[in-house]
């Protein structure tokens, strides 16, 4: 199913911090009116309390839930649930606008593996991204965990995986001129971190992809190695270093970006279902 | 004694004393490692894979951090008929049991252990296969 581009604009070119959450018990999606009332008022309390969002700014929180009805993959999938914090100066005019300060949501696509065994009155969303103060992120986080009796965990990406994502990536087909694909190593055991940056052109890397991969739509193990492989070799002939020796912290390519501590930042529309269908992967294979 | 790559240099062929146990470190941290190690293997003699090789994977405390495929070691302790030991050497609980562990091993390789020898590895992990 293809998002609506317009709805799903504000997800691209952001940096979504990652993680994975169990299923939510209780939550009906009837009441999002009423989780938002509840959310506002929890925020309101702990900022009475004393635990100050921002320093020296009066700002009411606005509290909106939503549901992105287009992200999902299939049928067996919950709809995408959107949480958004706006500001309203105190003070200001009445015609002031809401300024958006965080944003939240929880989604699945494709998360089968979870929701067929799941029992009763469980709502999956294994996955979440937050962009926006981590503060905000901890309050939305414990609300939730209070009111669903779920547990949020940061999702880290292994090397492994980031390199799976960069041999997709940088093999899809795009239509206009796109970005350098690029990975960057952190050098270990050094007195001073050491970080080093491949940069590699998009279509040397799509050649080099097409020319691994033997079935189009099915990736292996053994093809992702083969890819790297060719990466390494070609940097150690040039430099004489062993970049299979460090460790790879952060890849680009013109479809998204994706960091080991769990950071993604998507930037093509058209691709956005398949990135996230791999990142609700990571996140079941967390809960699991 | 220690090498980070095979063959030995075979200018000291004549200084070293007999080989009882080969192990073969992997970081699962480094891809390089487990490349390392795959041609070095070439560099062992056949008698070897009797019982007095295995494979010491290294770094598991971190799973966000593995470069390697755990199966892709698996597969390669079955390839060349050898145990596969994982272990965590930041931990000083587990390097102090690994190391006892290898020691153990060690022993029976050199035939100090009586009534078991090398080849009693090799038929244990052949049992483990079949059931």
């Amino acid at each position: 199913e293809k998002a609506d581009p317009q709805k799903t604009a504000f997800l691209l070119r952001k940096a979504w911090t990652l993680y994975s959450v169990t299923p939510l018990y209780g939550f009906r999606r009837a009441r999002l009116r009423d989780y938002a009332r509840l959310l506002g008022a929890f925020i309101a309390a702990e900022k009475q309390k004393g635990l100050a969002v921002e320093v020296g700014v009066e700002l009411d929180i606005k509290v909106a839930l939503s549901s992105l009805a287009d992200i999902r993959g299939s049928e067996l999938d919950q709809a995408a649930l959107l949480v958004q914090l706006s500001s309203r100066s105190r003070g200001s005019s009445r015609n002031s606008e809401d300024k958006p300060v965080w944003w939240g949501w929880f989604c699945s696509v494709f998360g089968d593996e979870l929701s067929e065994n799941v029992p009763e009155h469980f709502t999956c969303l294994p996955l979440f991204l937050s962009h926006g103060a981590e503060s905000y992120t901890a309050l939305v986080g414990s609300w939730f965990q209070k009111t669903f009796d779920c547990c949020f965990r940061r999702l880290a990406i292994s090397p492994l995986n980031l390199s799976w994502m960069v041999a997709m990536w940088a093999g899809c087909k795009l239509d206009r001129a796109a970005s350098a694909v690029e990975l960057v190593f952190s050098v270990p055991r050094l007195a001073q971190p050491l970080d080093i940056s491949y940069a590699i052109h998009p279509e040397d890397a799509k050649a080099l992809w097409d020319t691994v991969q033997k079935t189009p739509g099915e990736i292996t193990q053994e093809e992702v190695d083969v890819f790297m492989d060719c990466l390494y070799a070609h940097f150690h002939r040039h430099f004489k270093i062993h970049l299979s020796a460090a460790k790879l912290v952060k890849i680009s390519t013109a479809i998204a970006s994706a960091h080991c501590d769990g950071i993604v930042k998507i930037l093509h529309s058209q691709y956005l279902p398949g990135v996230l269908m791999l990142l609700t992967e990571l996140a079941i294979s967390q809960i699991q | 004694h220690l090498a980070t790559s095979l063959p030995l240099p075979s200018e000291r062929d004549h200084l070293r004393p007999r080989i009882d146990l080969v192990v073969f470190m992997i970081d699962i941290k480094s891809k390089y490692s487990l490349k390392n190690v795959e041609t070095s293997l070439a560099h062992v003699d056949a008698s070897f894979f009797l019982g007095k090789v295995c494979f010491l994977v290294t770094g598991v405390g971190r799973v966000n951090a593995c470069s390697i495929e755990t199966n892709a070691v698996c597969k390669l302790g079955e390839t060349y008929c050898s145990p596969v030991l994982f272990c965590e050497l930041e931990l000083e609980g587990i390097r102090a049991a690994t190391a006892q562990r290898l020691v153990r091993m060690l022993g029976i390789c050199a035939g100090h252990i009586p009534g078991v020898s090398a080849l009693s590895f090799v038929s244990l992990m052949r049992k483990s296969d079949d059931d």
